[in-house]
């Protein structure tokens, strides 16, 4: 690519806004969702109630330090965000994916991964949000967002990622 | 000349294998003494195995190969070049002419016959002398179907270990491991792959579609139990080598006792009729046993923190697990119903992925500390010092090889751009440090007790 677009400046420097309250985090790294997004057909913006919308406008991830599952005030911030979304798109059912870094054994991370997804998830219920419409699943440290041998890299990876999974406008 | 009686093969119809000796081993000074430290190791000439035709010398020299490999990567054995061989075994019904293998510093000398008997099956006959006190230390046949050839090399060599270290081998086994790679989608692969302990006769037991993670062996090395993706999250399997079929213990979605939560790495009892493993329900892993006749789920463990990794004791009346009750993960053994829990670890870090030694004694760790990963041993009952057999960037899952003599794990070396995962071996005095042949990145591995 030669030239970004404009728009897809604009999703960048949300995106950057989105990761200051990141701990241990000072560099944007690519990550999914927005900055891949075709902006050709959407100069305006994402569609309301599209994954995109939420991804940019309540945020997906929230994230934890070094062998925690406590959610922090950016944290729960966030997850009030995704309370609201939730509540005003009620078709929507998400999946809550619990991830951590890769400096841990593989089966303790793969129960650090849940005790993340399961935070983040009774979060989100006392936040209002029907149990019914969220599942969780812990992928351990086999799923990173990001794969290089740095602290804010893991620092990244320590999240919980809330995926809408049905009930999103196209 | 000593007179050798050749006993009749004792063909074994499940088997496929048959031992028969001919001659019961004397007494002799020549034993290699296993001792915590590093250990000088013996020099034995091993011959090419004659054959009557050009087929059977072909396969004869394999099988010596084989069985150079074997004894070589055991640390215990120094194979002597071929090229300083002075004597030309023709016949190993003759005594060798000791002083030549004496004088290239041979302390052994295996030799050994490759035939074919009427009905196609393989014979391999062996005899294993000390060529100091001139004393036959070993002289044994053994039988299977051609295809097994690395088989009989194997058992071949497991007697000679047994022979000459008084403990039990671990070459006729087998080696589970995850694969790691790359779909193309660029999303994570982990393939299960077993092959034979020498990395020989590798195949994939799981597809590309889904994670594989964390197997182990049965007591008969027939089943395997790992960590399949394959319903969207870690829920515990069980993969039947035999017939190649995978299921999950139990529904983890429909289970009262899960909530819908997942199911992590069962570890097989020694009775190999239950297991144990961790579940996670809401977030929270306790530990539960499961009867693979019934299908029953019993809690062992129950209380707010994650106890995980648990693995029995050789006799089954314990088990050791990793939790994080007092803070950062220690470990805890308890007896086989959850009675009794007690710490076992005490040092700084943070102590993970316990597995009980075959041998009973001792138990193999992960200790995170800093940035340094180790694996160690401690001793079961808590007391005395733990001892560091690795120290690296990181380090997973020890496995025991089935003699307890030595460790296979997982151990991770720093590059930028993500961390590079192999399996290794040591020995239990921390020497001997040797990397498996893997298919790519591998991590995860589980070695098999001695096959049948």
């Amino acid at each position: 690519m030669k030239l970004a677009p404009f728009a897809a400046v604009a999703a960048f420097s949300l995106l950057v806004t989105a990761c200051a309250s990141r701990p241990d985090t000072t560099e944007v790294v690519e990550g999914p969702g927005p900055v891949t997004r075709d902006t050709s057909t959407t100069p305006a913006g994402p569609v309301p109630g599209s994954i995109e919308d939420f991804q940019l406008n309540a945020g997906d991830r929230v994230f934890y330090g070094f062998d925690r599952f406590d959610l922090d005030s950016a944290a729960r911030e966030t997850l009030r965000r995704q309370a609201a979304w939730l509540a005003s798109h009620p078709n929507a059912r998400i999946l809550i994916a619990g991830n951590t870094d890769e400096r841990g054994t593989r089966e303790y991370n793969l129960a650090l991964g849940a005790r993340r997804a399961n935070s983040a998830r009774d979060f989100l219920v006392s936040q209002g949000v029907d149990p019914s419409r969220i599942s969780t699943v812990s992928y351990g440290k086999e799923r990173p967002s990001c794969t290089q041998s740095t602290e804010s890299c893991w620092a990244q990876n320590r999240n919980a990622i809330t995926v809408i999974t049905s009930g999103a406008v196209s | 000349m000593r007179i050798l009686a050749r006993l009749a093969a004792l063909v074994t119809a499940f088997l496929a294998l048959s031992v028969s000796a001919w001659a019961q081993p004397g007494g002799s000074p020549l034993v290699v003494t296993i001792t915590e430290g590093n250990v000088d190791p013996l020099p034995i000439a091993i011959t090419d195995f004659i054959g009557e035709d050009s087929a059977s010398a072909e396969r004869g020299a394999e099988i010596s190969r084989v069985i150079t490999n074997n004894l070589r990567n055991s640390g215990l054995f120094a194979p002597v070049d071929s090229d300083a061989f002075i004597e030309d075994i023709t016949n190993i019904d003759l005594r060798p002419r000791f002083a030549d293998w004496r004088v290239i510093n041979a302390s052994a000398l295996l030799v050994g016959r490759v035939s074919v008997d009427e009905q196609g099956r393989l014979l391999v006959a062996f005899r294993l002398w000390d060529t100091a006190a001139e004393q036959q230390l070993l002289g044994m046949q053994f039988t299977s179907v051609p295809e097994n050839w690395r088989r009989l090399a194997h058992k071949v060599s497991d007697a000679i270990y047994e022979r000459l270290t008084g403990e039990s081998g671990f070459f006729d086994t087998r080696i589970v491991y995850v694969s790691e790679g790359t779909g193309p989608d660029g999303e994570p692969t982990r393939r299960l792959v077993i092959m034979d302990q020498d990395g020989a006769n590798p195949s994939f037991l799981t597809d590309r579609s889904y994670m594989a993670l964390l197997p182990n062996f049965s007591p008969t090395a027939q089943q395997i139990t790992y960590v399949s993706f394959r319903d969207l999250q870690a829920t515990s399997y069980l993969y039947d080598l035999q017939t190649g079929r995978q299921e999950a213990l139990f529904d983890n979605r429909n289970n009262a006792i899960t909530g819908g939560g997942q199911s992590l790495s069962a570890r097989f009892h020694p009775n190999g009729r239950e297991l144990v493993l961790s579940i996670g329900q809401r977030g929270r892993h306790d530990l539960y046993g499961f009867d693979l006749r019934s299908r029953a789920l019993r809690q062992l463990t129950n209380n707010p923190s994650d106890d995980t990794e648990p693995s029995y004791s050789p006799d089954g009346s314990q088990i050791v697990f990793a939790s994080n009750r007092s803070g950062p993960p220690q470990l805890y053994v308890m007896n086989a119903d959850g009675s009794d829990q007690r710490r076992i670890s005490f040092g700084p870090g943070r102590y993970t992925s316990p597995t009980w030694s075959p041998r009973g004694d001792l138990i193999a760790f992960v200790k995170q500390q800093g940035r340094m990963f180790s694996l160690g041993v401690l001793r079961a009952d808590g007391s005395g010092e733990e001892r560091i057999l690795y120290d690296g960037y990181f380090v997973d899952t020890p496995a025991w090889s089935p003699n307890g003599r030595m460790l296979l794990f997982t151990r991770g070396d720093f590059s930028p751009d993500g961390t590079r995962y192999s399996v290794w071996t040591v020995d239990l005095g921390g020497f001997n440090l040797r990397r498996l042949p893997t298919q790519g990145a591998a991590s995860d591995a589980a070695w098999s007790p001695l096959l049948d």
